[in-house]
């Protein structure tokens, strides 16, 4: 695969925020804080709702991310792939109630010590146009 | 380093994480939740979600922020090696830097004496 496709932009995936969605998550990574459970606590808080947890990004990313890492013409063999590394920066915290946003783009593709290296970024906004996060997202695939 | 910049998270993800964690992530990925083909592919059994393992990391540096989710500015991470169920892993976070509202952490996590996510860094800003 030649690297031209260095900077392609994947379409734009909306996701409506769901309060029991967020609980599912808190639990299974062990968020046990009450703002992310209990709309009572979380508005004593100073949250609009129940608030999700910094990391349930991946979640309201996901369907954003799985076409562009799934894209027939970057070719990436799955079964080679790792996840390398991931950043993410947080802006505006994540309500239930929300509706989410994310475009993903090819940020790069390199090739080093054998391996080749897709480098993908996301990017999420609310309702009101306000970012809540940037993802960096990683893979590196084997014998690429 | 001194004990007041070291911190430490102790988590045992038990056997059925892998399945909570496929269900609220959406990444049904059998080299997570089906040991039998997660053996066939050469693997020990099946394997944590990278993602969760950063999830008890970003929980380490909101513990370190004192609780506040706004606090967690930034995360990075580098996923290595893989995290079993139902072994102890130890997340430890260092203080790196403290400027005023602005802290720095780098963190490991670790299981087995293997790290399983290195050069972790994180910010953390106070409102």
């Amino acid at each position: 695969m030649s690297d031209n496709n260095a900077g392609k932009t994947y379409p734009a995936f909306e996701y409506e925020v769901g309060r029991e969605k967020i609980r599912e998550y808190a639990n299974a990574v062990g968020e046990t804080s009450p703002v992310f459970h209990d709309s009572e606590a979380a508005k004593t808080a100073g949250f609009g709702n129940v608030v999700a947890p910094p990391m349930f990004c991946v979640v309201y990313s996901a369907g954003a991310m799985g076409p562009a890492i799934l894209d027939p013409e970057l070719g990436i063999n799955l079964m080679m792939m790792v996840h390398g590394s991931q950043e993410f920066e947080w802006d505006e915290p994540v309500v239930a109630g929300d509706t989410v946003t994310t475009t993903a783009k090819l940020k790069d593709i390199y090739d080093k010590n054998g391996m080749k290296f897709y480098v993908f970024e996301s990017e999420s906004k609310n309702q009101d146009g306000k970012l809540t996060v940037k993802g960096t997202w990683t893979n590196i695939v084997r014998g690429g | 380093m001194s004990a007041q910049t070291e911190t430490k998270l102790t988590v045992t993800p038990d056997k059925y994480i892998p399945h909570r964690y496929a269900g609220a992530s959406g990444d049904f990925n059998p080299i997570h939740i089906d040991p039998e083909f997660a053996r066939n592919v050469g693997l020990p059994g099946n394997i944590l979600h990278g993602l969760w393992s950063m999830a008890q990391v970003a929980r380490a540096a909101e513990e370190a922020g004192g609780g506040d989710p706004r606090a967690l500015k930034r995360l990075s991470v580098q996923f290595r090696g893989m995290g079993a169920p139902e072994k102890e892993i130890v997340v430890t976070t260092t203080v790196s830097e403290a400027d005023g509202s602005r802290t720095k952490l780098d963190i490991v996590a670790e299981q087995d004496g293997n790290q399983i996510i290195r050069n972790a860094q994180a910010v953390l800003e106070s409102s």
